[in-house]
């Protein structure tokens, strides 16, 4: 007996539907998070960034624990303690590991306050954000339509403004002050925010289940809060961490500029200001050090997100 | 039989080494292609007939590699060939047809630009000479107005236009072998006739040998002169269509065929394979097919070895019709 | 952002012939004209409902009298909406008022800055991107190698980099310990009747460190751009055909790869222009570089006002007809854009 099998007839694919042929990288997975947290330790890199970006958040936490002199106390400075090189040591005995500033106060003790400052205005700002950006996030896909359309269109708009363009604008209507700058960084901020919970959600949207629970009118919020969020959250957290690097980075650029923090709490941009003056006449110190905190700081922040959205997204990794 | 193969393939072995573990894609994998003959290669998805053709091309990307066997192209070796000799080859010598004619032609360059370059590579002409016989090449596999379509950029081309392209493409350089690896599985089934037809004429007018890469056993029967059978990164059986198709000696072959619907056997259920293909990063020893085949017994955890009859060659310690006969 | 764009471009494959080009082009002009109104109604906003326009407009130093007189002058007594349009009008006509500081028309004040800055910006790109590359094409071919990963490395502390602390490195370095480059201010020269820094060896003197300083971080972000695409341009289908096809690699390099990343390299740099334009407020209070950024920075500091809506809102118009054209050279350069454009448009 022949088996026809004429070519051009109805063909029934023998194959079992897939990607192609035979591709590696298929692992099985335990727990994701889990998973993540192996996959981020790989990176010797990102782990060193990590411990460093620790170290450094305790130091700003614990400052006055920590530092030799409190340099807003007025009655631990002495003004012929002034301009100091490093390893100089004061009328008092004390030694300026880093040098001192214009008004004598000790370098170390200013940086590690002022890594306080800012990290402290840079996590209130992304914080205050990433609640906004989530906000309308959700908002966006949960009304869906005419009111997506709308604020989808704005954080477009907001996105294609350059950060510091915006900054420049709101401090230059809304005037200085610690409150100022941080809702200028939270305008900067949210709509990054915003636009990648709104790309989860999407993708969360179309799946049937959530047809199916929008279809029938049903805990359309729960799926939101149970489901879209939940999905969301991995990549919401790359971009908080790369977005806290820019907020303090930003902070830093308006507060040299002068139009950040106030003199009275003196953030890392505004320290390397205030020594850009003495830089001239050759005394780094002042401007150099607050500066590699500042690289130091912003840098570590940079490489663990680098690393998390390598880890959340294989495809960037090959 | 006579003629002195094109391509010898013999024990290529090639493997992935990846994170989880060696994936190996090949196991042995050993046929041989003549003149002007058109050898058919079906198999599941991952059952390695792309890694084969990829093999063969030197095309493996890392973590993938080599790792051991022979491929011979007129007594030429081509294994362990340095990259830039395999250069010269690869589109002269061996040319390779893609799966999906969406993803391969470069978006941003013209057709001609795309054609041309293949001749560019491997010969000294001018442009002008290039995109001439390109513009020939695009009449002989029936585009209209080639001399217009040479300046189009493949986004205004149809998906069966696209694989006509890269048709003409591969014979641009008379190759002694040209690779198709699933050239029609993406294409409507009347545009996928036409291809095939204009394919199977041009091999057989030019003598160029060709492999053809396929899920899809009523196409290679219709089109092949030889088949080979693959399993988990082995061949299980080869030999002529008419042979292997009348008569298939190995399980897996045997369910492949019962699983083509056919008008003689409308109303009855099609017969299918059970489970799936093994993981092929923890391959067990033994023959791979063993978890799925009706007649295993415990011989088969040994590894089975090859059967060679007249023209064709089978690896089964069971094979279905010396059983059956032995039956009768 | 740049991703996403190599994302969109690689997936697309749209095999449709789109709309008129006319009709995208107005499409997209008329998009361009929208973002600008909105800004000039956010900037009327920021200045006249939140902030005192009393207080913006006056000079604090008058006395009631004169005050009362200049408030119905300006016609702030009067609606918000009239006043938005007198707003308008004025700015239509290029009438931002006079800066209390120079008692020159605002706007005559900026364009007499801008090509400073443009002249700054403009060489920063062109030091980004000879530098990025070439870089960035070698991450992306040998991403796992040692110098590949050292790249991404540095790229990450490029972007770490605050811009204004890394001028005043350049300065300690170049100006002050090598004293190989001057530490601020600009020197011109004349090429074919226009005054530029590139007229002459001084003026390319000055130029240097300020636009190396502004350079750096889109130095890091292209290079980053072009990685990403290689890597991604390397799996695609119709780089291994054109290895199969027996091309050679540097063949496949520069004309399969490059030409395919190329495209959003293009789009990101011409964006990343604005930007640059903006962020070279920093640079210029660093360097003293008498551009828009330095007098924006000053005007802030002196309540100038007039100035500063000015800036705000050439700047924004610049950014906006910036991005415009880069639209419209991504519509020539990729021959599938156009049925992408208004499909998304």
């Amino acid at each position: 007996m022949r088996v026809t099998l004429p070519f051009k007839a109805a063909a029934a694919p023998i194959a079992i539907e897939g990607e192609g042929e035979a591709r590696p990288e298929r692992v099985p997975r335990s727990s994701p998070w889990r998973l993540m947290l192996r996959e981020f330790y790989e990176s010797p890199v990102a782990v060193g960034a990590l411990a460093v970006l620790v170290v450094l958040i305790l130091a700003a936490v614990f400052a006055p624990w920590l530092t030799p002199q409190n340099p807003y106390d007025l009655r631990s400075i002495d003004l012929l303690d002034a301009l100091l090189p490093p390893g100089e040591t004061s009328m008092d005995g004390m030694v300026f590991h880093l040098g001192t500033d214009g008004q004598g106060r000790d370098m170390l003790s200013a940086m590690v306050y002022g890594l306080r400052v800012s990290i402290g205005v840079g996590v209130i700002s992304c914080l205050i954000a990433l609640v906004v950006g989530i906000s309308v996030g959700l908002a966006a896909a949960f009304f869906g339509g005419w009111v997506e359309t709308l604020l989808m269109r704005l954080v477009d708009l907001q996105l294609s403004m350059p950060s510091i363009l915006v900054a420049l604008m709101l401090v230059a209507i809304l005037g200085q002050g610690v409150d100022k700058v941080v809702l200028a960084l939270v305008i900067v901020q949210w709509a990054y925010f915003a636009r990648t919970l709104r790309g989860s959600a999407m993708v969360e949207r179309n799946k049937e289940y959530v047809e199916a629970a929008i279809g029938l009118d049903v805990g359309r919020l729960r799926v939101m809060f149970t489901h879209m969020l939940p999905n969301a959250l991995p990549p919401l957290i790359v971009v908080a961490s790369v977005q806290l690097a820019s907020a303090i980075a930003l902070e830093a650029t308006l507060s040299f500029l002068g139009l950040g923090v106030p003199v009275t709490e003196p953030s890392l941009g505004m320290l390397i200001a205030n020594g850009f003056q003495y830089l001239l006449s050759g005394r780094y110190w002042i401007s150099v050090y607050p500066g590699l905190l500042l690289l130091v700081l912003i840098a570590s922040l940079n490489l663990v997100g680098d690393q998390l959205r390598d880890v959340i997204n294989p495809r960037n990794r090959r | 039989m006579t003629a002195e193969p094109v391509l010898t393939v013999d024990n290529l072995q090639t493997h992935f080494f990846t994170r989880a573990g060696v994936l190996k894609a090949l196991n042995g994998v050993s046929f041989s292609v003549e003149a002007g003959r058109i050898l058919g290669m079906v198999g599941e998805s991952g059952s390695g007939k792309s890694v084969t053709g990829f093999s063969i091309l030197g095309l493996i990307d890392p973590p993938g590699r080599i790792v051991g066997g022979s491929v011979r192209l007129k007594g030429q070796e081509l294994v362990g060939l340095p990259w830039a000799e395999l250069r010269r080859i690869r589109g002269a010598k061996i040319a390779m047809i893609f799966q999906d004619p969406m993803m391969t032609l470069n978006p941003v360059l013209t057709i001609g630009t795309q054609m041309a370059e293949a001749i560019q590579s491997h010969e000294p002409v001018s442009r002008e000479t290039a995109l001439a016989r390109a513009r020939d090449a695009l009449g002989l596999v029936g585009i209209p107005s080639p001399e217009e379509r040479l300046a189009a950029y493949p986004h205004q081309f149809s998906g069966g236009m696209r694989q006509r392209v890269a048709i003409a493409t591969a014979f641009l350089n008379h190759p002694d072998l040209i690779i198709a690896d699933e050239p029609t599985t993406a294409l409507d089934v009347t545009i996928q006739g036409q291809i095939l037809y204009e394919t199977q004429r041009l091999c057989r007018e030019r003598g160029t040998a060709m492999i053809w890469i396929s899920h899809d056993l009523s196409v290679v029967a219709g089109l092949a002169d030889e088949i080979c059978v693959m399993y988990a990164g082995c061949i299980v059986e080869r030999g002529s269509v008419d042979a292997v198709i009348d008569d298939p000696r190995h399980p897996y072959t045997r369910g492949l065929i019962a699983s083509v619907p056919s008008r003689n056997r409308r109303h009855q259920r099609l017969a299918q394979i059970p489970g799936m293909i093994p993981s092929l990063l923890e391959l067990p020893p033994g023959c791979p097919f063993r978890n799925r085949c009706e007649l295993a017994d415990g011989a088969c955890a040994e590894p089975p070895f090859e059967t060679r009859e007249g023209g064709r060659a089978w690896r089964c310690i069971h094979p279905v019709s010396l059983r059956a006969r032995a039956i009768a | 952002m740049a991703r996403d764009l190599l994302k969109d471009f690689h997936q697309t494959a749209i095999s449709a012939e789109g709309p008129p080009m006319t009709e995208v082009i107005l499409r997209r002009f008329l998009q361009a004209i929208l973002v600008v109104f909105a800004m000039s109604l956010f900037v009327f906003v920021g200045i006249y409902g939140i902030g005192n326009p009393v207080d913006l407009l006056v000079p604090e130093d008058m006395g009631p009298a004169a005050r009362a007189e200049i408030i119905s002058h300006l016609g702030l007594d009067r609606p918000l909406y009239i006043q938005y349009l007198t707003f308008l009008g004025n700015v239509l006509q290029g009438d931002f008022g006079n800066s209390f500081v120079y008692n020159t028309p605002a706007l005559q004040l900026i364009m007499s800055r801008l090509p400073a800055t443009l002249e700054l910006a403009v060489a920063a790109m062109i030091i980004s991107t000879i530098f990025a590359v070439p870089l960035g094409l070698w991450a992306g071919l040998r991403p796992k190698s040692i110098s590949g990963r050292s790249i991404m490395v540095g790229s990450i502390l490029g972007f770490s980099l605050p811009t204004f602390w890394v001028g005043l490195i350049l300065i300690l370095v170049f100006s002050i310990w090598l004293g190989w480059l001057p530490s601020s201010g600009r020197a011109t020269g004349t090429v074919f009747g226009i005054e530029t820094s590139f007229g002459s060896w001084q003026g390319i003197q000055h130029l240097l460190l300020p636009a190396f300083n502004l350079a750096l971080f889109k130095l890091a972000l292209i290079i980053r751009l072009v990685r990403a695409g290689v890597i991604e341009a390397m799996q695609m289908d119709y780089v291994r055909y054109a290895f199969a096809k027996g091309v050679s690699d540097r063949r496949v390099m520069l004309v399969h790869v490059l030409k395919n990343i190329m495209i959003p390299v293009v789009t990101v740099i011409g964006l990343e222009l604005g930007t640059v334009i903006a962020f070279a407020v920093v640079t210029e209070t660093i360097f003293a570089w008498p551009g828009t950024g330095k007098l924006i920075i000053d005007s802030i500091y002196q309540l100038d006002r007039p100035v500063i809506v000015a800036y705000l809102m050439i700047i924004v118009a610049l950014f906006v007809f910036i991005n415009f054209t880069v639209d419209m050279i991504y519509l020539i350069l990729d021959p599938r854009a156009r049925a992408r454009m208004v499909g998304t448009a």
